[in-house]
Protein backbone atom coordinates (compact mmCIF):
# COMPACT_ATOMS: atom_id res chain seq x y z
CA UNK A 1 0.00 0.00 0.00
CA UNK A 2 1.53 3.23 -0.79
CA UNK A 3 1.32 6.00 1.49
CA UNK A 4 1.71 10.00 1.16
CA UNK A 5 4.79 9.72 3.37
CA UNK A 6 6.75 7.98 0.88
CA UNK A 7 5.30 8.86 -2.11
CA UNK A 8 6.03 12.54 -1.48
CA UNK A 9 9.48 12.09 -0.20
CA UNK A 10 10.69 10.07 -3.61
CA UNK A 11 9.40 13.20 -5.33
CA UNK A 12 11.00 15.21 -3.35
CA UNK A 13 14.34 13.07 -4.30
CA UNK A 14 15.83 11.85 -2.07
CA UNK A 15 16.98 9.80 -4.02
CA UNK A 16 17.90 11.93 -7.46
CA UNK A 17 16.18 10.17 -10.66
CA UNK A 18 14.88 11.23 -13.76
CA UNK A 19 11.41 10.79 -14.99
CA UNK A 20 9.91 8.93 -17.89
CA UNK A 21 6.83 8.90 -20.10
CA UNK A 22 4.77 6.02 -20.13
CA UNK A 23 1.86 5.66 -22.12
CA UNK A 24 -1.45 3.56 -20.82
CA UNK A 25 -3.89 2.76 -23.47
CA UNK A 26 -5.76 3.54 -25.62
CA UNK A 27 -5.87 -0.73 -25.62
CA UNK A 28 -5.24 -1.51 -22.06
CA UNK A 29 -7.49 -3.35 -20.19
CA UNK A 30 -8.01 -1.44 -17.20
CA UNK A 31 -8.91 1.85 -19.28
CA UNK A 32 -12.34 0.55 -19.57
CA UNK A 33 -12.42 1.36 -23.27
CA UNK A 34 -10.39 3.46 -25.32
CA UNK A 35 -8.59 6.03 -22.97
CA UNK A 36 -5.07 7.20 -23.75
CA UNK A 37 -3.32 8.01 -20.17
CA UNK A 38 0.77 9.75 -20.70
CA UNK A 39 1.72 9.33 -17.62
CA UNK A 40 5.35 10.64 -16.18
CA UNK A 41 6.83 9.03 -13.76
CA UNK A 42 9.33 8.67 -11.24
CA UNK A 43 10.34 5.08 -11.10
CA UNK A 44 6.96 3.73 -9.88
CA UNK A 45 5.55 7.39 -8.71
CA UNK A 46 3.48 9.46 -10.89
CA UNK A 47 4.13 12.61 -11.26
CA UNK A 48 1.75 13.72 -13.53
CA UNK A 49 -0.78 12.20 -15.70
CA UNK A 50 -2.61 13.48 -19.15
CA UNK A 51 -4.98 12.34 -20.70
CA UNK A 52 -5.69 11.75 -24.12
CA UNK A 53 -9.04 11.34 -25.51
CA UNK A 54 -11.66 11.08 -28.68
CA UNK A 55 -10.80 7.93 -29.65
CA UNK A 56 -14.57 7.05 -29.32
CA UNK A 57 -15.50 10.44 -30.72
CA UNK A 58 -18.36 10.03 -33.34
CA UNK A 59 -19.25 13.89 -32.70
CA UNK A 60 -23.02 13.13 -31.03
CA UNK A 61 -24.07 16.78 -30.99
CA UNK A 62 -23.79 17.39 -34.96
CA UNK A 63 -25.68 14.37 -35.07
CA UNK A 64 -28.64 15.75 -33.10
CA UNK A 65 -28.69 18.69 -35.04
CA UNK A 66 -28.58 16.68 -38.39
CA UNK A 67 -32.10 14.69 -37.23
CA UNK A 68 -35.21 15.35 -38.43
CA UNK A 69 -37.01 15.34 -35.23
CA UNK A 70 -36.37 15.47 -31.90
CA UNK A 71 -37.45 11.96 -31.19
CA UNK A 72 -34.81 10.19 -33.76
CA UNK A 73 -32.21 11.58 -30.90
CA UNK A 74 -32.79 9.15 -28.67
CA UNK A 75 -31.14 5.93 -30.10
CA UNK A 76 -27.85 8.23 -30.50
CA UNK A 77 -28.12 8.86 -26.67
CA UNK A 78 -28.70 5.60 -25.71
CA UNK A 79 -24.69 5.50 -27.02
CA UNK A 80 -23.73 7.42 -25.09
CA UNK A 81 -23.54 5.54 -21.57
CA UNK A 82 -23.63 2.48 -22.68
CA UNK A 83 -24.05 0.67 -19.57
CA UNK A 84 -26.82 3.15 -18.26
CA UNK A 85 -28.66 3.73 -21.58
CA UNK A 86 -31.86 3.89 -19.92
CA UNK A 87 -30.68 7.09 -17.79
CA UNK A 88 -29.65 8.95 -20.83
CA UNK A 89 -32.95 8.73 -22.33
CA UNK A 90 -34.73 9.79 -19.49
CA UNK A 91 -32.29 13.03 -19.02
CA UNK A 92 -32.86 13.81 -22.53
CA UNK A 93 -36.71 13.22 -23.00
CA UNK A 94 -37.29 15.15 -19.81
CA UNK A 95 -35.19 17.76 -20.88
CA UNK A 96 -37.41 18.23 -24.21
CA UNK A 97 -40.21 17.87 -22.10
CA UNK A 98 -39.50 20.96 -20.09
CA UNK A 99 -38.95 22.74 -22.77
CA UNK A 100 -42.53 21.74 -24.43
CA UNK A 101 -43.85 22.56 -21.36
CA UNK A 102 -45.57 18.99 -21.37
CA UNK A 103 -46.60 16.79 -18.30
CA UNK A 104 -46.73 12.96 -18.86
CA UNK A 105 -49.31 10.86 -16.95
CA UNK A 106 -48.19 9.46 -13.57
CA UNK A 107 -48.24 6.08 -14.33
CA UNK A 108 -45.60 6.85 -16.86
CA UNK A 109 -43.67 8.78 -14.58
CA UNK A 110 -43.86 5.65 -11.93
CA UNK A 111 -42.53 3.55 -14.65
CA UNK A 112 -39.56 5.76 -15.87
CA UNK A 113 -38.48 5.58 -12.12
CA UNK A 114 -38.54 1.95 -11.80
CA UNK A 115 -36.43 1.76 -15.28
CA UNK A 116 -33.92 4.08 -14.22
CA UNK A 117 -33.41 2.88 -10.99
CA UNK A 118 -33.00 -0.94 -11.95
CA UNK A 119 -30.64 0.86 -14.63
CA UNK A 120 -28.60 2.27 -11.78
CA UNK A 121 -28.74 -1.42 -9.67
CA UNK A 122 -27.64 -2.64 -13.29
CA UNK A 123 -24.55 -0.03 -13.97
CA UNK A 124 -23.37 -0.21 -10.54
CA UNK A 125 -23.09 -3.54 -10.58
CA UNK A 126 -21.58 -3.65 -13.79
CA UNK A 127 -18.59 -1.12 -12.00
CA UNK A 128 -18.18 -3.37 -9.04
CA UNK A 129 -17.79 -6.17 -11.21
CA UNK A 130 -14.96 -4.55 -13.41
CA UNK A 131 -13.69 -2.59 -10.51
CA UNK A 132 -12.95 -5.92 -8.55
CA UNK A 133 -11.55 -7.46 -11.83
CA UNK A 134 -9.12 -4.67 -12.39
CA UNK A 135 -7.87 -5.27 -8.47
CA UNK A 136 -7.23 -8.86 -9.78
CA UNK A 137 -10.54 -10.24 -8.33
CA UNK A 138 -11.86 -12.24 -10.53
CA UNK A 139 -15.35 -13.57 -8.96
CA UNK A 140 -17.14 -10.92 -7.66
CA UNK A 141 -17.16 -9.71 -11.53
CA UNK A 142 -19.28 -12.99 -12.36
CA UNK A 143 -21.49 -12.96 -9.78
CA UNK A 144 -22.49 -9.11 -10.51
CA UNK A 145 -23.32 -10.59 -14.13
CA UNK A 146 -25.64 -12.75 -12.63
CA UNK A 147 -27.37 -10.30 -11.06
CA UNK A 148 -27.17 -8.06 -13.75
CA UNK A 149 -28.15 -10.51 -16.13
CA UNK A 150 -31.70 -10.48 -14.33
CA UNK A 151 -32.00 -6.69 -14.89
CA UNK A 152 -31.09 -7.13 -18.31
CA UNK A 153 -33.73 -9.97 -19.01
CA UNK A 154 -36.67 -7.65 -17.51
CA UNK A 155 -35.61 -4.95 -19.57
CA UNK A 156 -35.82 -7.22 -23.10
CA UNK A 157 -39.34 -8.58 -22.11
CA UNK A 158 -40.20 -4.70 -22.02
CA UNK A 159 -38.65 -2.90 -24.97
CA UNK A 160 -36.94 -6.13 -26.69
CA UNK A 161 -33.27 -4.81 -26.40
CA UNK A 162 -30.84 -5.28 -23.64
CA UNK A 163 -28.65 -2.62 -23.95
CA UNK A 164 -29.46 0.02 -26.20
CA UNK A 165 -33.09 0.31 -25.51
CA UNK A 166 -35.73 3.50 -27.23
CA UNK A 167 -38.17 2.93 -24.87
CA UNK A 168 -38.61 6.08 -23.28
CA UNK A 169 -39.87 8.56 -25.88
CA UNK A 170 -41.25 11.94 -25.55
CA UNK A 171 -44.72 12.10 -24.30
CA UNK A 172 -44.79 8.86 -22.94
CA UNK A 173 -42.64 5.19 -23.13
CA UNK A 174 -42.69 2.98 -26.60
CA UNK A 175 -44.53 -0.26 -24.72
CA UNK A 176 -46.56 -0.57 -21.15
CA UNK A 177 -45.14 -3.14 -18.79
CA UNK A 178 -45.51 -6.70 -20.19
CA UNK A 179 -47.83 -8.89 -17.71
CA UNK A 180 -44.89 -10.98 -16.24
CA UNK A 181 -42.77 -8.26 -15.79
CA UNK A 182 -44.08 -7.96 -12.19
CA UNK A 183 -43.68 -11.50 -11.01
CA UNK A 184 -39.68 -11.04 -12.13
CA UNK A 185 -39.64 -7.59 -10.60
CA UNK A 186 -40.72 -9.45 -7.40
CA UNK A 187 -38.17 -12.12 -7.57
CA UNK A 188 -35.36 -9.76 -8.07
CA UNK A 189 -36.39 -7.87 -4.99
CA UNK A 190 -36.52 -10.85 -3.00
CA UNK A 191 -33.56 -12.19 -4.19
CA UNK A 192 -30.76 -9.18 -4.31
CA UNK A 193 -30.31 -8.05 -1.20
CA UNK A 194 -28.86 -11.57 -0.54
CA UNK A 195 -26.69 -11.64 -3.49
CA UNK A 196 -25.51 -8.27 -2.72
CA UNK A 197 -24.68 -9.68 0.97
CA UNK A 198 -22.56 -12.29 -0.69
CA UNK A 199 -20.68 -9.32 -2.83
CA UNK A 200 -20.13 -7.44 0.06
CA UNK A 201 -18.75 -10.30 1.71
CA UNK A 202 -16.80 -11.46 -0.89
CA UNK A 203 -15.19 -8.40 -2.34
CA UNK A 204 -16.42 -4.95 0.04
CA UNK A 205 -14.86 -6.03 3.27
CA UNK A 206 -11.81 -8.37 1.63
CA UNK A 207 -8.48 -7.36 3.13
CA UNK A 208 -6.43 -7.17 -0.56
CA UNK A 209 -9.20 -5.11 -1.31
CA UNK A 210 -9.24 -2.92 1.31
CA UNK A 211 -5.15 -2.58 1.29
CA UNK A 212 -5.98 -1.68 -2.34
CA UNK A 213 -7.63 1.07 -2.33
CA UNK A 214 -8.48 2.81 1.14
CA UNK A 215 -6.22 6.44 1.46
CA UNK A 216 -5.92 5.56 -2.53
CA UNK A 217 -6.60 8.61 -4.70
CA UNK A 218 -8.26 10.87 -2.28
CA UNK A 219 -10.62 13.49 -3.46
CA UNK A 220 -11.42 16.15 -0.93
CA UNK A 221 -14.72 17.40 -1.02
CA UNK A 222 -13.63 21.49 -2.18
CA UNK A 223 -11.84 20.07 -5.02
CA UNK A 224 -14.10 17.58 -5.69
CA UNK A 225 -17.14 20.69 -6.54
CA UNK A 226 -14.55 22.70 -8.29
CA UNK A 227 -13.54 20.45 -10.41
CA UNK A 228 -17.31 20.06 -11.07
CA UNK A 229 -17.43 16.43 -10.22
CA UNK A 230 -21.33 14.53 -9.29
CA UNK A 231 -22.59 11.15 -8.62
CA UNK A 232 -21.07 9.08 -6.48
CA UNK A 233 -17.50 10.73 -6.98
CA UNK A 234 -19.01 13.88 -5.13
CA UNK A 235 -20.82 11.77 -2.80
CA UNK A 236 -17.63 9.15 -2.08
CA UNK A 237 -15.95 13.06 -0.58
CA UNK A 238 -18.87 13.34 1.71
CA UNK A 239 -20.79 15.68 0.13
CA UNK A 240 -24.50 14.60 0.87
CA UNK A 241 -25.88 15.92 -2.71
CA UNK A 242 -28.06 14.34 -4.85
CA UNK A 243 -29.92 15.57 -7.73
CA UNK A 244 -32.80 13.08 -6.69
CA UNK A 245 -33.51 14.78 -3.35
CA UNK A 246 -31.59 18.31 -3.94
CA UNK A 247 -33.96 18.67 -7.66
CA UNK A 248 -36.20 16.70 -7.78
CA UNK A 249 -37.40 15.69 -11.06
CA UNK A 250 -40.22 12.73 -12.16
CA UNK A 251 -42.10 11.43 -9.13
CA UNK A 252 -39.02 11.25 -6.28
CA UNK A 253 -39.85 13.41 -4.09
CA UNK A 254 -42.64 10.97 -2.97
CA UNK A 255 -40.34 7.97 -1.98
CA UNK A 256 -37.84 7.53 0.82
CA UNK A 257 -34.56 6.89 0.71
CA UNK A 258 -31.12 7.85 2.25
CA UNK A 259 -28.32 9.51 0.05
CA UNK A 260 -25.49 7.48 0.82
CA UNK A 261 -21.77 9.49 1.09
CA UNK A 262 -18.37 8.70 2.00
CA UNK A 263 -17.66 7.95 5.85
CA UNK A 264 -13.78 7.74 5.54
CA UNK A 265 -14.73 3.94 7.18
CA UNK A 266 -11.39 2.16 5.88
CA UNK A 267 -9.29 4.93 5.71
CA UNK A 268 -9.72 8.76 4.48
CA UNK A 269 -13.00 10.04 3.46
CA UNK A 270 -13.00 10.91 -0.08
CA UNK A 271 -10.57 7.94 -1.18
CA UNK A 272 -11.19 5.20 -3.38
CA UNK A 273 -12.59 2.69 -1.03
CA UNK A 274 -15.68 5.17 -0.44
CA UNK A 275 -16.41 5.96 -4.00
CA UNK A 276 -16.83 2.23 -4.15
CA UNK A 277 -18.67 1.61 -1.37
CA UNK A 278 -21.16 4.77 -2.07
CA UNK A 279 -22.14 2.54 -4.97
CA UNK A 280 -22.62 -0.56 -3.31
CA UNK A 281 -25.01 1.63 -0.58
CA UNK A 282 -26.69 2.95 -3.63
CA UNK A 283 -27.45 -0.23 -4.99
CA UNK A 284 -29.67 -0.50 -1.44
CA UNK A 285 -31.24 2.87 -2.08
CA UNK A 286 -32.23 2.17 -5.28
CA UNK A 287 -33.87 -1.42 -4.25
CA UNK A 288 -36.25 0.70 -1.78
CA UNK A 289 -37.34 3.34 -4.38
CA UNK A 290 -38.32 0.48 -6.61
CA UNK A 291 -40.25 -1.17 -4.00
CA UNK A 292 -42.20 1.48 -3.49
CA UNK A 293 -42.81 2.58 -6.57
CA UNK A 294 -43.96 -0.78 -7.45
CA UNK A 295 -46.60 -0.64 -4.87
CA UNK A 296 -47.87 2.80 -5.71
CA UNK A 297 -48.03 2.16 -9.16
CA UNK A 298 -51.49 3.61 -11.00
CA UNK A 299 -53.02 2.53 -13.72
CA UNK A 300 -53.40 4.38 -17.15
CA UNK A 301 -51.87 4.99 -20.22
CA UNK A 302 -48.81 5.57 -21.30
CA UNK A 303 -48.68 7.34 -24.53
CA UNK A 304 -49.30 11.47 -23.33
CA UNK A 305 -51.45 13.12 -26.08
CA UNK A 306 -48.55 14.70 -28.19
CA UNK A 307 -47.99 15.44 -31.81
CA UNK A 308 -46.31 12.82 -33.96
CA UNK A 309 -43.78 15.52 -34.52
CA UNK A 310 -42.11 17.26 -31.34
CA UNK A 311 -41.60 21.10 -32.13
CA UNK A 312 -41.38 22.87 -29.08
CA UNK A 313 -41.25 26.47 -28.89
CA UNK A 314 -38.66 28.85 -29.25
CA UNK A 315 -36.16 28.74 -25.98
CA UNK A 316 -33.53 26.91 -24.67
CA UNK A 317 -32.87 24.24 -21.23
CA UNK A 318 -30.43 22.88 -19.67
CA UNK A 319 -31.87 19.95 -17.20
CA UNK A 320 -30.27 17.49 -15.55
CA UNK A 321 -30.57 14.13 -13.91
CA UNK A 322 -28.97 11.70 -11.25
CA UNK A 323 -27.56 9.46 -13.92
CA UNK A 324 -26.03 6.61 -12.23
CA UNK A 325 -22.01 8.13 -13.34
CA UNK A 326 -23.76 11.54 -12.03
CA UNK A 327 -25.28 14.48 -13.44
CA UNK A 328 -25.96 14.21 -16.69
CA UNK A 329 -27.42 17.48 -18.32
CA UNK A 330 -28.95 18.06 -21.93
CA UNK A 331 -28.78 21.92 -23.01
CA UNK A 332 -31.46 22.41 -25.23
CA UNK A 333 -31.51 25.46 -28.07
CA UNK A 334 -34.98 25.40 -29.86
CA UNK A 335 -34.80 27.69 -32.94
CA UNK A 336 -39.10 27.77 -33.29
CA UNK A 337 -39.46 26.64 -36.44
CA UNK A 338 -37.61 23.82 -37.02
CA UNK A 339 -38.12 20.28 -35.93
CA UNK A 340 -35.05 19.14 -35.14
CA UNK A 341 -33.36 20.71 -32.73
CA UNK A 342 -30.90 23.58 -32.90
CA UNK A 343 -28.16 22.79 -30.58
CA UNK A 344 -27.54 19.68 -28.25
CA UNK A 345 -25.03 19.91 -25.71
CA UNK A 346 -24.42 16.78 -23.27
CA UNK A 347 -22.61 17.34 -20.10
CA UNK A 348 -21.44 13.85 -19.63
CA UNK A 349 -20.96 13.24 -16.07
CA UNK A 350 -17.94 11.03 -16.87
CA UNK A 351 -16.29 13.41 -19.13
CA UNK A 352 -16.25 16.27 -16.36
CA UNK A 353 -15.53 13.46 -13.37
CA UNK A 354 -12.26 12.07 -15.61
CA UNK A 355 -11.21 15.88 -15.72
CA UNK A 356 -9.80 15.73 -12.19
CA UNK A 357 -8.03 11.98 -12.60
CA UNK A 358 -4.45 14.23 -12.94
CA UNK A 359 -5.63 15.99 -9.63
CA UNK A 360 -6.24 12.34 -7.46
CA UNK A 361 -3.67 10.87 -8.82
CA UNK A 362 -0.27 12.66 -8.57
CA UNK A 363 2.36 10.96 -5.57
CA UNK A 364 0.64 7.35 -6.49
CA UNK A 365 2.40 4.33 -7.45
CA UNK A 366 0.81 3.14 -10.96
CA UNK A 367 -0.90 0.05 -10.15
CA UNK A 368 -2.94 2.43 -7.80
CA UNK A 369 -3.54 4.68 -11.16
CA UNK A 370 -5.61 1.39 -11.65
CA UNK A 371 -7.76 1.20 -9.01
CA UNK A 372 -8.36 5.39 -8.99
CA UNK A 373 -9.32 5.62 -12.58
CA UNK A 374 -11.62 2.46 -11.82
CA UNK A 375 -12.97 3.98 -9.11
CA UNK A 376 -14.03 7.53 -10.97
CA UNK A 377 -15.79 4.64 -13.44
CA UNK A 378 -16.01 6.15 -16.68
CA UNK A 379 -17.90 5.26 -19.62
CA UNK A 380 -15.59 5.96 -22.95
CA UNK A 381 -19.15 6.37 -24.80
CA UNK A 382 -20.01 9.12 -22.71
CA UNK A 383 -16.72 10.71 -22.45
CA UNK A 384 -15.70 10.87 -26.05
CA UNK A 385 -19.78 11.04 -27.50
CA UNK B 1 -32.30 33.88 -4.22
CA UNK B 2 -34.09 34.36 -7.60
CA UNK B 3 -33.16 35.09 -11.10
CA UNK B 4 -33.90 39.14 -10.80
CA UNK B 5 -32.09 39.48 -7.16
CA UNK B 6 -29.21 37.84 -8.70
CA UNK B 7 -29.64 40.03 -11.54
CA UNK B 8 -29.78 43.19 -9.24
CA UNK B 9 -26.70 42.25 -7.50
CA UNK B 10 -24.76 41.93 -10.51
CA UNK B 11 -25.81 45.50 -11.65
CA UNK B 12 -25.08 47.42 -9.32
CA UNK B 13 -21.24 46.11 -9.23
CA UNK B 14 -21.03 45.47 -13.68
CA UNK B 15 -23.62 48.56 -14.88
CA UNK B 16 -21.42 49.08 -17.98
CA UNK B 17 -21.17 45.26 -18.55
CA UNK B 18 -24.34 44.34 -19.06
CA UNK B 19 -25.78 43.72 -22.75
CA UNK B 20 -29.14 42.26 -22.32
CA UNK B 21 -31.27 40.55 -19.11
CA UNK B 22 -34.20 38.23 -20.50
CA UNK B 23 -36.38 37.71 -17.64
CA UNK B 24 -39.57 36.07 -19.35
CA UNK B 25 -36.94 33.60 -21.29
CA UNK B 26 -38.84 30.37 -21.86
CA UNK B 27 -37.86 27.70 -19.40
CA UNK B 28 -35.48 30.33 -17.40
CA UNK B 29 -33.99 33.55 -17.61
CA UNK B 30 -30.60 34.65 -18.75
CA UNK B 31 -28.26 37.57 -18.58
CA UNK B 32 -26.30 38.32 -21.35
CA UNK B 33 -22.66 39.97 -20.67
CA UNK B 34 -19.47 41.55 -22.27
CA UNK B 35 -17.01 38.88 -22.89
CA UNK B 36 -13.90 40.55 -21.58
CA UNK B 37 -16.11 41.28 -18.20
CA UNK B 38 -16.99 37.14 -17.69
CA UNK B 39 -14.04 36.65 -15.58
CA UNK B 40 -14.58 39.21 -13.09
CA UNK B 41 -18.22 38.35 -13.04
CA UNK B 42 -17.72 34.86 -12.50
CA UNK B 43 -14.79 35.43 -10.01
CA UNK B 44 -17.95 37.83 -8.11
CA UNK B 45 -20.45 35.67 -8.34
CA UNK B 46 -18.33 32.81 -7.01
CA UNK B 47 -16.84 34.52 -3.75
CA UNK B 48 -19.99 36.97 -2.89
CA UNK B 49 -21.38 35.01 0.52
CA UNK B 50 -24.48 35.33 -0.71
CA UNK B 51 -24.28 34.41 -4.34
CA UNK B 52 -21.99 31.61 -3.67
CA UNK B 53 -21.62 29.97 -6.89
CA UNK B 54 -19.38 27.26 -6.46
CA UNK B 55 -20.48 24.71 -9.09
CA UNK B 56 -19.91 25.23 -12.95
CA UNK B 57 -22.95 23.12 -14.16
CA UNK B 58 -22.02 23.60 -17.69
CA UNK B 59 -20.33 25.05 -19.97
CA UNK B 60 -21.29 25.20 -23.63
CA UNK B 61 -20.50 26.86 -27.14
CA UNK B 62 -22.80 27.81 -29.37
CA UNK B 63 -22.74 29.08 -32.84
CA UNK B 64 -26.28 31.30 -33.70
CA UNK B 65 -25.92 30.73 -37.27
CA UNK B 66 -25.59 34.76 -38.23
CA UNK B 67 -22.18 35.38 -37.88
CA UNK B 68 -22.02 34.81 -34.44
CA UNK B 69 -20.68 32.63 -31.81
CA UNK B 70 -22.08 32.33 -27.81
CA UNK B 71 -20.78 30.82 -24.55
CA UNK B 72 -23.43 30.22 -21.88
CA UNK B 73 -22.35 29.36 -18.19
CA UNK B 74 -24.94 27.21 -16.35
CA UNK B 75 -24.38 27.69 -12.96
CA UNK B 76 -25.15 26.02 -9.43
CA UNK B 77 -24.80 26.67 -5.83
CA UNK B 78 -24.41 24.22 -3.51
CA UNK B 79 -24.93 26.25 -0.66
CA UNK B 80 -27.75 28.25 -1.58
CA UNK B 81 -29.71 25.82 -4.28
CA UNK B 82 -30.02 28.44 -6.34
CA UNK B 83 -28.84 28.53 -9.98
CA UNK B 84 -27.88 31.29 -13.01
CA UNK B 85 -27.10 31.37 -16.50
CA UNK B 86 -24.76 34.09 -18.20
CA UNK B 87 -23.82 34.09 -22.10
CA UNK B 88 -21.65 36.15 -23.80
CA UNK B 89 -21.76 36.62 -27.76
CA UNK B 90 -18.86 37.18 -30.03
CA UNK B 91 -18.35 37.75 -33.79
CA UNK B 92 -16.72 34.97 -35.79
CA UNK B 93 -14.55 36.42 -37.17
CA UNK B 94 -12.56 37.37 -33.70
CA UNK B 95 -13.85 34.99 -31.63
CA UNK B 96 -11.98 35.49 -28.24
CA UNK B 97 -13.55 35.27 -24.80
CA UNK B 98 -11.78 35.23 -21.23
CA UNK B 99 -11.26 32.19 -19.95
CA UNK B 100 -12.86 30.88 -16.45
CA UNK B 101 -10.76 28.01 -16.07
CA UNK B 102 -8.97 29.99 -12.65
CA UNK B 103 -12.33 30.49 -11.35
CA UNK B 104 -14.02 27.08 -11.94
CA UNK B 105 -11.40 23.95 -12.94
CA UNK B 106 -14.19 22.14 -14.39
CA UNK B 107 -14.22 24.76 -16.80
CA UNK B 108 -10.78 23.75 -17.77
CA UNK B 109 -12.47 20.78 -20.52
CA UNK B 110 -15.55 22.61 -21.26
CA UNK B 111 -13.44 25.42 -22.36
CA UNK B 112 -11.13 22.88 -24.60
CA UNK B 113 -13.83 21.27 -25.57
CA UNK B 114 -15.66 24.62 -26.93
CA UNK B 115 -12.63 25.40 -28.66
CA UNK B 116 -12.01 22.11 -30.60
CA UNK B 117 -15.85 21.99 -32.15
CA UNK B 118 -15.98 26.12 -32.70
CA UNK B 119 -12.79 27.60 -32.43
CA UNK B 120 -13.74 30.02 -30.00
CA UNK B 121 -10.42 31.23 -27.84
CA UNK B 122 -10.40 31.38 -24.32
CA UNK B 123 -7.79 34.03 -23.45
CA UNK B 124 -6.22 33.15 -19.86
CA UNK B 125 -7.02 29.42 -20.42
CA UNK B 126 -3.52 27.41 -19.29
CA UNK B 127 -3.65 24.48 -21.99
CA UNK B 128 -6.44 25.47 -24.68
CA UNK B 129 -5.16 22.07 -27.27
CA UNK B 130 -8.27 20.06 -29.18
CA UNK B 131 -9.81 17.48 -26.94
CA UNK B 132 -11.88 15.51 -28.74
CA UNK B 133 -11.27 15.76 -32.37
CA UNK B 134 -7.76 14.55 -33.32
CA UNK B 135 -4.59 16.25 -32.93
CA UNK B 136 -3.66 16.35 -36.73
CA UNK B 137 -7.08 18.02 -37.68
CA UNK B 138 -6.90 20.21 -39.82
CA UNK B 139 -6.10 23.79 -38.64
CA UNK B 140 -9.56 26.27 -38.76
CA UNK B 141 -11.85 23.50 -39.37
CA UNK B 142 -14.35 23.33 -36.19
CA UNK B 143 -17.03 20.71 -36.78
CA UNK B 144 -19.87 22.24 -34.94
CA UNK B 145 -19.95 25.29 -36.90
CA UNK B 146 -22.83 25.57 -38.66
CA UNK B 147 -20.61 25.84 -41.50
CA UNK B 148 -18.72 23.09 -41.70
CA UNK B 149 -18.25 21.25 -44.27
CA UNK B 150 -17.39 17.27 -44.33
CA UNK B 151 -13.97 17.09 -45.98
CA UNK B 152 -13.26 15.05 -48.64
CA UNK B 153 -9.94 13.16 -47.56
CA UNK B 154 -8.70 13.21 -44.24
CA UNK B 155 -4.88 12.19 -43.86
CA UNK B 156 -5.09 10.31 -47.59
CA UNK B 157 -8.04 8.44 -47.31
CA UNK B 158 -11.43 9.14 -49.08
CA UNK B 159 -14.10 9.75 -46.41
CA UNK B 160 -17.27 7.45 -47.24
CA UNK B 161 -19.85 9.85 -47.54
Amino acid sequence: MATFEITTRSIKGDLKTDTMILNMGPQHPSTHGVLRLELVVDGEIIVDVIPHLGYLHRCFEKHAEQMTNYQQVIPYVDRMDYVAAMGNELAYVLAVEKLMGIEVPERVQYIRVIMAELQRIASHLLAIGTYGLDLGAFTPFLWCFREREKILDMFEITCGARLLYNYIWIGGLSHDLPSDFGKKLKDFLKTFPKALKEINDLLTYNKIFIDRTANIGVLPADVAINYGCSGPMLRGSGVKFDLRKNEPYLVYDRFEFDIPVGEGKMGTVGDCWDRYYVRVREMEESLKIIEQAWEQLPAGDVHAAIPKKARPPQGEVYFRTENPRGELGFYIISDGHSSSPFRVKARAPSFVNLSVLPEISKGYMIADLVAILGSVDIVLGEVDR
Amino acid sequence: MTANEIYEKIKTKFEDAIIEFKPDAVVEPYLEVKPDKIKEICEFLRDEPDLGFDYLMCLSGVDYANGTLGVVYHLYSMKHGHRFVLKVKVPIENPVVQSVESVWKSANWHEREAYDMFGIIFEGHPDLRRILMPYDWPEGSYPLRKDFQVPEFYNGMKVPY
